[in-house]
Order: C-alpha cells, then sequence, then structure tokens
C-alpha cells in the first residue's frame, strides 16, 4: 500500500475529543481493509489506541514516535 | 469588501457584531459590508436544552429574534444557502437569490445524525434539539424506576453533556424520591470515563461516591427496542429501562452536497481558520473538522481571532493572529455544583473539585449568553 491510500488524521494538539475519539469518528465511516494513520502529541495515544482497536477487533499496523509525534496506523477489519 | 457570513448561529452572530465593531469606520463609509445568512429568524442558546430536560428551563427561554441581536449595520436575511459556487466567490439560497462575496465565512453547525446506529432513533431519549428535550422531560416525568442507560456517539457537541446530565439526572431521580428504585448506568467511547484525563480523574471517584455504575470503551453498535439492550462495538450490551443517548454529530447536509466535507466536517486549518485550499473560505464553530471540542467557547474563541483577522486583513490587507486551540467549558457536577475546563492545543486543562460558586455563574452565563452574541462580552 502506498502511502497516497492512507487516510491521515490529525490529532495533534486534541485534549478533548482527543485522539482516540477522533479516530473512533473517522473509522467508523472508513471501508473494509483501509488503512488510517494517527496523529497524536499525546503520548496516552500509544497505549490507548492499541487497547481500543483490540478490544473492537481491528488491526494495529505501526505504532512509532517522530519529533514527539506519534504516527499510529490502523486498518479496519469489519 | 463585502464579507458574507453564512450561520446565524453562536459563531456567526458572534463574528458579525465584533466584526461590524472593528469595521465601524469602513461599514459607514461604504468601503466594506457585512451579510449574515441564516436559515432561521431566531437565534437558540443551545446548552439551555440540557435544562429543559430536567424541567428547569422552558423552551422560550432559550430564543431571541437574530435580527435584534445583530448590530444595525449588518444586512440579515432568513434565506439558507443551497449552492456553495465557490470557484465563483459566490452563493445560492434557497429563495434563489445569489451573493457574491470577497471572503465567505461558514459557520452552519452540527445536527445529531441518531439514523446512523440501528434503532436508536426509535428508542431513546435524546435532548439534542427542542422536540427531542421536551420528549426526554415527559419520558422522566412518567418514569417511577428501573435502569438508565446513558449511552454516547461520536463525534458529539458540548463534550461535557454525558457527564452533566448523568449527574443532573442522578440528582433529579434523588429529588423525586427514585434514587432507590433506580440504577443509573453510564457508557463511555474511551477507556476511562471523559475524554479530558483529569476530568475522568474527578468524574470517576464521583460516580463511585453517587452508586453510578459506568463502562468505558463502549461504542454504541445498535438498540434492540424489543429486548431493551442497547449492544457495543465492543461486543458487550448494557439493558435498560430508559436510554438517554447522545447521538454521533454530523455537520449540516448542505456542505455535504456542495462536497465541501465529508459528513459535513470542513477541513479547516487550525490556525488561520481558512478552508483548506481557500484563502478567501473561512469556517467557524461546528463545522469544522479541527480535532477540538465542539462547544459555543470554541466558535465565540474562533470568532474572536477571525474578526480580528478579517478586519486586519480589510484595513491592513493581511491576517494578524493565529487561532491557538482555545476551548472553556463549564461542567455541571450536579444540580447544585459546577466546575470548568480551560485549554488550548498546547495546554491540557486541570479542573477544580466543583463547587456551588461556579454552578451560579454557569446559571448567570445562562442569561449573560445574550451579552456575548452581541458582542458585548
Ligand atoms: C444540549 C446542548 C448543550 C450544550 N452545552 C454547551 C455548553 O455548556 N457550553 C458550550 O460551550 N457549548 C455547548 N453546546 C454546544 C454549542 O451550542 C454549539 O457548539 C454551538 O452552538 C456551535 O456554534 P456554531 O455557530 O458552530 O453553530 P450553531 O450555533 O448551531 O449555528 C448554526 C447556524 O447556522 C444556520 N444554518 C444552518 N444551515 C444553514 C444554511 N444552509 N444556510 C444558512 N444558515 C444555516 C442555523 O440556522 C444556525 O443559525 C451545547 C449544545 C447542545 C445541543
Amino acid at each position: 500500500m502506498t502511502d497516497e491510500n492512507i487516510k491521515v488524521i490529525d490529532a495533534r494538539g486534541s485534549f478533548c475529543p482527543g485522539p482516540l475519539m477522533e479516530l473512533i469518528a473517522y473509522i467508523r465511516d472508513a471501508n473494509v481493509g483501509d488503512v488510517l494513520e494517527l496523529l497524536s502529541s499525546d503520548k496516552g495515544s500509544a497505549a490507548d489506541v492499541p487497547e481500543w482497536v483490540r478490544k473492537v477487533g481491528h488491526q494495529m499496523v505501526a505504532s512509532e514516535e517522530r519529533d514527539g509525534i506519534w504516527h499510529i496506523r490502523v486498518r479496519k477489519t469489519k | 469588501m463585502n464579507i458574507l457570513i453564512v450561520g446565524g448561529g453562536m459563531g456567526g452572530t458572534i463574528l458579525a457584531n465584533n466584526l461590524a465593531r472593528r469595521l465601524h469606520t469602513e461599514l459607514h463609509e461604504h468601503k466594506a459590508r457585512i451579510t449574515v445568512l441564516s436559515a432561521s429568524e431566531r437565534h437558540m442558546y443551545q446548552p439551555g436544552l440540557l435544562y429543559v430536560a430536567l424541567g428547569r428551563m422552558l423552551p422560550n427561554e432559550l430564543y431571541r429574534d437574530e435580527r435584534g441581536l445583530l448590530e444595525p449595520q449588518i444586512e440579515f436575511h432568513v434565506d439558507p444557502v443551497e449552492e456553495f459556487a465557490l470557484d465563483h466567490h459566490q452563493v445560492r439560497t434557497h429563495s434563489g437569490r445569489v451573493y457574491a462575496y470577497d471572503i465567505l465565512v461558514i459557520a452552519t453547525g452540527s445536527r445529531i445524525f441518531p439514523e446512523g446506529v440501528p434503532g436508536l432513533k426509535e428508542n431513546a431519549e435524546f435532548f439534542y434539539t427542542e422536540e427531542s428535550a421536551l420528549h426526554m422531560y415527559q419520558r422522566l416525568r412518567q418514569f417511577t424506576g428501573g435502569r438508565v442507560v446513558i449511552a454516547v456517539g461520536v463525534p458529539h457537541k458540548c463534550p461535557m453533556a454525558p457527564l452533566e446530565i448523568t449527574f443532573m439526572l442522578h440528582d433529579y431521580f434523588k429529588d423525586r424520591g427514585l434514587l432507590e428504585k433506580t440504577r443509573i448506568h453510564y457508557t463511555y467511547p474511551i477507556g476511562r470515563t471523559h475524554s479530558l484525563e483529569n476530568v475522568a480523574k474527578w468524574a470517576t471517584p464521583e460516580f463511585d461516591r453517587l452508586g453510578i455504575s459506568y463502562e468505558t470503551l463502549f461504542n454504541i453498535k445498535d438498540v434492540d427496542g424489543r429486548a431493551k439492550v442497547v449492544r457495543s462495538e465492543e461486543g458487550t450490551e448494557a439493558p435498560y429501562d430508559l436510554l438517554i443517548a447522545i447521538p454521533a454529530h454530523k455537520g449540516m447536509e448542505v456542505i455535504e452536497n456542495n462536497n465541501l466535507g465529508k459528513n459535513g466536517w470542513i477541513p479547516t486549518d487550525r490556525l488561520r481558520l481558512n478552508m483548506d485550499q481557500r484563502d478567501n473560505v473561512f469556517v467557524l464553530g461546528d463545522t469544522t473538522n479541527l480535532p477540538i471540542s465542539k462547544a459555543g467557547s470554541t466558535a465565540h474563541f474562533e470568532a474572536d481571532t477571525l474578526a480580528e483577522n478579517l478586519a486586519a486583513m480589510v484595513k491592513i490587507g493581511t491576517p494578524v493572529r493565529d487561532y491557538d486551540g482555545k476551548v472553556f467549558c463549564f461542567i455541571e457536577a450536579g444540580k447544585d455544583r459546577a466546575t470548568y475546563a480551560m485549554f488550548n492545543y498546547q495546554n491540557p486543562p486541570n479542573p477544580r473539585p466543583p463547587t456551588r460558586a461556579v454552578h451560579w455563574f454557569k446559571t448567570a452565563y445562562n442569561k449573560l449568553y445574550w451579552a456575548s452574541a452581541r458582542g458585548l462580552l
């Protein structure tokens, strides 16, 4: 998959509703198989997002920090 | 300079009035013109709906005549926009009129979209419109006890509403002598009781103290009205006798129909507030896609920034400051105590324990709002 196919959700600086809420809002409308990349400046996202993804049954693709910003990729599986 | 504002709600009204003051001379000399187009001749103070749902305010208290709120130099028409022709710098309205602009501001707000979840519209009570808030109040009057479930969709405006309605319902049932026979169960989409960590830290022990049960990581999947259960995407379910929901929101249909943004959320620059790829189109309030609270205070602070910038663009040809992401929200913690959260893109909020004083300030703000809409506060 090329980077152009990845929908980026820019949730930097979001305390409320917060990065995970942003992801939840967008993933509902994504197609099964789509990869979403969440940008977050909150280190809590590195734990929150995988916890939720596991519970719902989507798939974690990647999670890395670059210059204080977490880039978290999730594939919608259902 | 022809400035056209679409939407006469919180953001549009505060912007128009603030701008009219800054451009007093230019308006007088016909060097600038401000026009507001709205879908209603009335302006609703939406936060009041929370009180209507509990019988503590009546609907008529929530409305003022929009024309009366606007500075006299502002041109105002109740004529909703149906077509945005951004390449031609004009919009077409319901009446068929075409309005040209040099600068366009879109502030059309957001709406609940319960239709997106099977069974939700038919089986849940809401308080996000006048009609639904009144309906909810009737249901509460008839309620004699049972299991009350609060369920929350994403995104929604007023991030504090899930907690506020829960604490206020607790006190409502207590006052009516129904608490013994009632179990309040709060659900929330992420892994704690509120999106703001410090608010969750305060709310969770409050729930424990008041005997309110809660389930986190609960995103509404569907509602089975026969079995009286609400099911979550995460695979759990909550049985209810009375289901109170804050449905997920969308922006207005006109935004989607004109392909300005998916689900009615317009891609907006977080600092300049212009629509992506458009230098003369700005976006305010709920209808932006910014990752910040959809709240009246957000619309207000954005409007303050934009008024300063648009006035500067008229006077010196360039904007003068960035929006810093500022939001301020009151949080009602029951019928007579409240606290607040203030934050921006850089600084998280740190709410203090609720007090009576903050509650009375919120009660006063419910009236003071009209001064704020006029741009006086
Ligand atoms: C129950 C409830 C409680 C709330 N509590 C709080 C609170 O405590 N604190 C807080 O800060 N916020 C609160 N809010 C949120 C707040 O009311 C909104 O965030 C705020 O009104 C958003 O302002 P806006 O200008 O974006 O949209 P709105 O105020 O909704 O205004 C939108 C305007 O656009 C007009 N319009 C729509 N379509 C068109 C069209 N096609 N053409 C022209 N005009 C159009 C409408 O007529 C309206 O005038 C609450 C909301 C609700 C429902």
